[in-house]
This record gives C-alpha cells, structure tokens and sequence, in this order.
C-alpha cells in the first residue's frame, strides 16, 4: 500500500526532467537447459550509459543480446551477480519492473485483447489510481499525440498493424515513463507504413525527450531514430557512436560491414607514394603502411578510362531506383560495389573507369 | 457448396476443364459426399435417433404408481425434483471448485520450471485413467469407515469420521477427477498464452493479482468457460463413483437406474434420463457460445 500511494504521486508528477540511464557490469548467463550443453552466455558483462533525454538504438544481428540488454533494463531480466542498473541516482536493480516506471514497445504490439483502444492506452492510468478525468484527459492527449482521432472505441483486433503499435505507444507513454523501451517495434509492418511510423516516432522521442533505448535489426531504422548507436556482437558492444560516426569510421570489420555495404580493398605495395591495388592504384598521402583500407559504394565515382585511377570490367548491374549498384571485377578476391547514377547506362562485360577521394577511405584498426 | 459452384462457372481455372468445357467441381464433390453420407445417416437413424425419440416419447407415458405424466412427475414430485437439484448444485459446486484451484495450478505450472515437473504432471492426470468405480473406491479408502480419515479421527477423538457414503464423498470423488483435466486445459491455455501482454501490463505498473484480472483470466477465460462445462457435465452423468459409494446418495443417474432395474418403471427413467441429457447439452451448448471454441462432451 505504501508503495501505492508513492506511485501515484510519480504518475501525477509534471512531465520532469529527464533521467540518465546506466548499466554497470550487466551481463547475463542462462544455465544450460536440460540434457543440453553448458551454461550460454547471452550476454557479456557490459557497461553503457544513455544520456538523460537520448535515444539509444541496440543494433545487431539476431541472437546478439540486443533483447536482453533491454529487458535487464526494464527488469524483466535479472543481471548475472554484480550487474548493476541505474535510473538516473536510483538503483532500481532489485527493483521488479511494475516498480521501474518504464514504457514498453512490443514487436507484437501486446495489446490487451478485452479492451478497446481507449481503455487500453488508459490501463496503466487505471492502475496508478487517477481520477476518472485526469485519465479522459491524458487518453484524450494520447490520442492526439499518436494521431488516433476517431478509432477510441475500437476493439483493438480491428485496427491495422501501424494503428496497433500507435496505440501501444500511446499507452506507454501515457504513464510518463521515466525510459521507453522499444523492442523492434516496426519489425511486423509492412515497409510503406514502417518508414511513415518510423518518423513519427522519431519526431516524437525528439519532441518528448524522453531517455530512450530502442531495439532493432535495421540500420536504417538505427541510423534514423539513433542519437547513438550501440552495434552488438555476440553479447557485447562492438561499437559505440553517432550514426554518423559508426557508418563513416567503423570500429571493425564487423561494424563496416553490418551497417551498409563496404569495399575491402587490399594494398600490395607502394609505389612513388601511390598504393597498388587490384586493377590500378590509389593516390594518397596517408595510409602508407597500411594493408587493407576500406571505402562506401557511394565513394566511388565513375571516369573515363584515361583518367580512372582503378579500372575494371562490369560484371552485373542492380537497378534501385534513385541508383544503381554495379559489381566491377577488378581482378581482386571480390568485385568492388559502385553506386552510380541511376541514368547512366552499363553492360556487364564494358570496361569502367573508377576513382576514390583520399577522404572516402579509411582503415579499421582490428583489420588484417 | 453453392459459391463453391457459382466460382467454378465463372473461373474455369478452379474445376477441371476438358475441351474447353468446365466441370464444376462442386457438383461432383457433392454427389460423391452423397454417397459415403447414406451409412452414416443409417447409422445415426438406427442408432441413435430412433432410441432416442423412443426415449422422449416413452418420459411422457404414465408413472407406475401415480400414473401423471413422467416429464410432469420430475418437475413436481418433491423426490425426483431434489435428486435433480441436488445433481444440479452437486455438478455446479464441482466445476466451479474444480476450475478454481486447477486454475491456480495450471497457471503456475504452465509458468514455472522446477526439478520433478514432468514427474508431477504425469503423477496429476494419472486419475485420468481411473474408471469412476476405481475413484469411488479411493474416496472409501480416504473418507469410508475404514479409511485414512476415519483412522486418524479414532486415534485422535475416538470416534470414526467419514463423509464417503454421502455428497461429500462425492463431491471429493468427482473433485479428484475434475481437476487434473482443468489443470491440463488451462496449462495448455496459459502456454499458448503470449506473455508480452503480462509483460506490457507489468510494465504499466500492475501488480500480481491485477495481472491476473487484467490480462490472464480475460486471456484464458475461453479454456476456462469450455473446460468448467466439461466437469458440469461429466458430473452430472457420472455413475461409476456414486453407485460403488452407496445407492442411497440421492443423484439423477442413481433415480434413473433404480427406477429402471428396481421398479421397472420404464417413464421415469426415460423423463429423468431425457431432463439430465437436456441439462448437460444446454450447459455445453452456452459453453461454446461463450467460449467460441469446440467443446466436447465428457464420459
Ligand atoms: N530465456 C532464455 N533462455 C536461454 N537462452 C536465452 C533466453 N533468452 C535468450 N537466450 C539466448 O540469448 C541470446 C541472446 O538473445 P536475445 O533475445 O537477447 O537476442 P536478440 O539480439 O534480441 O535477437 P533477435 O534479433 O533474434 O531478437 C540468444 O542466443 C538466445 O538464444
Ligand atoms: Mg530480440
């Protein structure tokens, strides 16, 4: 009862400063199940810290403790010993999730079947005991919010995908959570409805600065949505960074290649301060030394021949609409990816011409 | 069949074409099904609405002693109507109790992993298998003269206490056989169950017994509906276990076998066999509506 009466005052607070989020040494093992091998370790003991007010994006392929990073965090999930979990000066680790003051975005959507829309984004209000106009009133605000004018009565099975995950979004907004967590909350919609979705989220975790910390699979969804990006490898943090950061100076292999497509081009030797690659050589002042440097599609531009630094034969052509992808052998392990202007025209088996900006390469440092 | 057949008019494509003439596929399948419906209909005639319009027919005819109808006789003598009413309450009290403690079980079975689980699970519909003789049977060795209860209230008291041979014991007896099927049901229900909606309303801040109001009972309350009416019914006609208890235990199936065997007084036994099949398929015939799931009647 105590902790009732606490909680409703929380629910009733001004919209407060947001709160920074830390994990310490949170790292998760599930014993081995029976009659199958040993313990498996989901995720290694890790640190991160989301600043008061950011969106986080946990980016990864699957299996790489993106979900259970996320549900220590919410307290669905307990850390191994010794892990800790800060709401901002609040250790909630012992704390069960009811307790967390967190809002959750489900793949499912997990909407509760008996209700209808209004009754579903008013569920937590309804718990935290406010008064039958304060929950008309931030229903009301929800609504508007999420843009679900005119479908409050609906039971919730008759809405679309899109208008289900607004609803849950609505509902755990509603509460004012201290930190919303999303778990690939666009993962079941179709793409046209994912990307309209996915900018209004974004509009919204910026309007409503809210910590945040938001699951997904998809760089692209990552790349918008993230203030930062943490992109996991089997149950660690590969990299930390801004977008920005993480696609143009990738920390790994991993990570230049698990966030866009990325040329690996290997250096055979140096000649008058020019390095040899496959099919030509590059010009540049740095990067003696190196043995493999790296460079984006997007950084590749086509020349004529004559002045092309790099040449090679068009071995396939993809067609994407605002560009296209050309595969050009250059005589090297794999062929090297060009984006080119949609317009121009290529054949396989036509020679091309090719230069790189000293800019657009760069090393990574665990590259061999 | 018919919009099968008006399709198949309009879209060849959906029935054989043979020079480009189509053969509806419906028609076919139709007079084909004709064919294998004729024995079973045979078989539902001779074997089951004949007797039975028998039975209706024969529960209107005259009571031996009084000669009133038998229908009317059930609903108005004092003796059958409290051995209806004493089924009726006795079947209630069974699948609600059975519903709500198996409930509780299944519901932390289903969500906990322990050591010795599936020893327990199988040791729980073990009573599954038992006929009603064999459950009558055990409900003497725990409540009868010379049963486990009767033993210990001697040592204790000096006395001898039992409640076999009497409601009691059978409610205990129909209890035993009800809940391992509940428990099954609703562990069946609470796994098929998606758990991120108890993980979205904990997330809301529900507590343990919200959670249950709010999101698990709504959620199971198909599995629950269907499988309370199953234990209504299995009790009603249950006859194994009252009769291995004592033919004194005042139930319709028991009325209806001494009416049968002792007086031969063939219209009460139809009436009150009629009234008790009635009562059991109306109870799982609102079961489906509200469940809308299949319900299957009980042994
Ligand atoms: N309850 C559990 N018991 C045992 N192993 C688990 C459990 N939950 C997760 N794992 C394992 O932990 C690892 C990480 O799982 P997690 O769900 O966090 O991955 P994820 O990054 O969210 O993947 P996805 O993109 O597929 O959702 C996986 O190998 C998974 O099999
Ligand atoms: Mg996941």
């Amino acid at each position: 009862m105590a902790t009732n009466i606490v909680r409703n005052e929380n629910s009733n607070r001004p919209a407060t400063a947001p709160i920074s989020l830390r994990l310490r040494h949170c790292g998760r093992t599930f014993p081995g199940t029976r009659g199958s091998h040993a313990p498996h370790v989901a995720l290694q003991p890790l640190d991160l810290d989301v600043e008061p007010g950011e969106t986080l994006v946990l980016l990864g392929p699957s299996g790489c403790g993106k979900t259970t990073t996320l549900r220590i965090i919410s307290g669905l999930e307990q850390p191994d010993i010794g892990g800790q979990v800060w709401f901002g000066e609040e250790d909630v680790t012992q704390l069960p999730i009811e307790k967390r003051d967190v809002g959750m975005v489900f793949q499912n959507y997990a909407l509760f079947p008996n209700m209808n829309v209004e009754a579903n984004i008013a569920y937590g209000l309804r718990i935290r005991g406010l008064s039958p106009d304060d929950i008309r009133r931030r229903v009301g605000e929800m609504v508007d919010m999420v843009h679900l004018n005119g479908l409050e009565r609906r039971p919730v099975h008759e809405l679309s995908g899109g208008q289900k995950q607004r609803v849950a979004l609505a509902r755990a907004l509603a509460v004012r959570p201290r930190v919303l967590l999303f778990d690939e909350p666009l993962a079941a919609l179709d793409a046209k409805l994912r990307d309209r979705l996915r900018v209004d989220i974004g509009q919204l975790l910026r309007s409503l600065g809210i910590t945040s910390v938001y699951v997904t699979h998809d760089q692209a969804e990552a790349m918008a949505l993230g203030d930062r990006i943490a992109v996991m490898e089997n149950g660690r943090i590969a990299q930390l960074g801004t977008p920005r950061e993480i696609y143009h100076h990738p920390g790994s292999a991993f990570v230049a290649d698990f966030i866009g497509s990325v040329n690996r081009l290997e250096i055979k030797g140096a000649e008058e301060g020019q390095l040899m690659v496959a099919g030509g050589r590059l010009s540049v002042a740095r990067y003696h030394g190196a043995s493999v440097l790296y460079c984006r599609p997007e950084d590749i531009e086509v020349c004529p021949v004559t002045q092309a630094a790099i040449t090679g034969r068009v071995l396939q052509t993809f067609f994407l609409g605002q560009s296209q992808r050309l595969f050009v052998d250059t005589g090297a392990e794999t062929p090297l990816q060009v984006e080119s202007p949609s317009r121009e025209q290529w054949l396989p088996g036509q020679t091309i011409g090719l230069s790189i900006a000293e800019e657009a390469l760069f090393s990574i440092a665990d590259a061999q | 069949m018919s919009p099968d057949r008006r399709e198949s008019r309009r879209q060849p494509r959906s029935g054989a074409v043979f020079e480009g003439r189509s053969v509806p596929k419906g028609r076919r399948r139709l007079r084909g099904w004709s064919w294998m419906l004729a024995p079973a209909l045979g078989f539902f005639l001779a074997f089951w609405l004949l007797p039975f319009v028998r039975l209706i027919v024969m529960g209107a005819g005259p009571d031996n002693n009084t000669g009133i109808a038998g229908y009317w006789m059930v609903l108005t003598h004092e003796q059958y109507l409290s051995s209806l009413m004493s089924t009726l309450l006795l079947s209630i009290a069974v699948s609600v109790s059975a519903v709500l403690i198996a409930g509780f079980c299944g519901y932390f079975l289903a969500r906990h992993q322990f050591p010795g689980k599936s020893w327990l699970l199988s040791m729980l519909t073990f009573p599954l298998a038992f006929p009603g003789v064999v459950v009558g049977f055990l409900v003497i060795m725990l409540g009868g003269r010379q049963g486990a209860l009767a033993q210990l209230s001697l040592w204790a008291t000096g006395e001898r206490w039992t409640f076999a041979y009497s409601l009691t014991g059978l409610f205990v007896g129909y209890l035993y056989f009800s809940i391992p099927r509940v428990i099954m049901t609703v562990m069946a229900a609470c796994e098929k169950m998606d758990t991120s909606l108890e993980e979205a309303a904990r997330s809301l801040g529900a507590n343990t017994r919200q959670v249950v109001v709010d999101v698990i009972i709504p959620a199971i309350r198909p599995a629950l509906i269907s499988t309370g009416a199953i234990c209504f019914a299995t009790s009603m006609g249950a006859f194994g276990t009252v009769f291995t208890l004592g033919t004194r235990i005042n139930v319709v199936p028991i009325a209806i076998y001494g009416e049968f065997t002792n007086y031969a007084n063939f219209a009460m036994a139809a009436a009150l066999s009629v009234i008790l099949g009635l009562v059991t398929w109306i109870s799982l015939f609102f079961a489906r509506r509200l469940s809308g799931e299949y319900v299957g009647g009980g042994a």
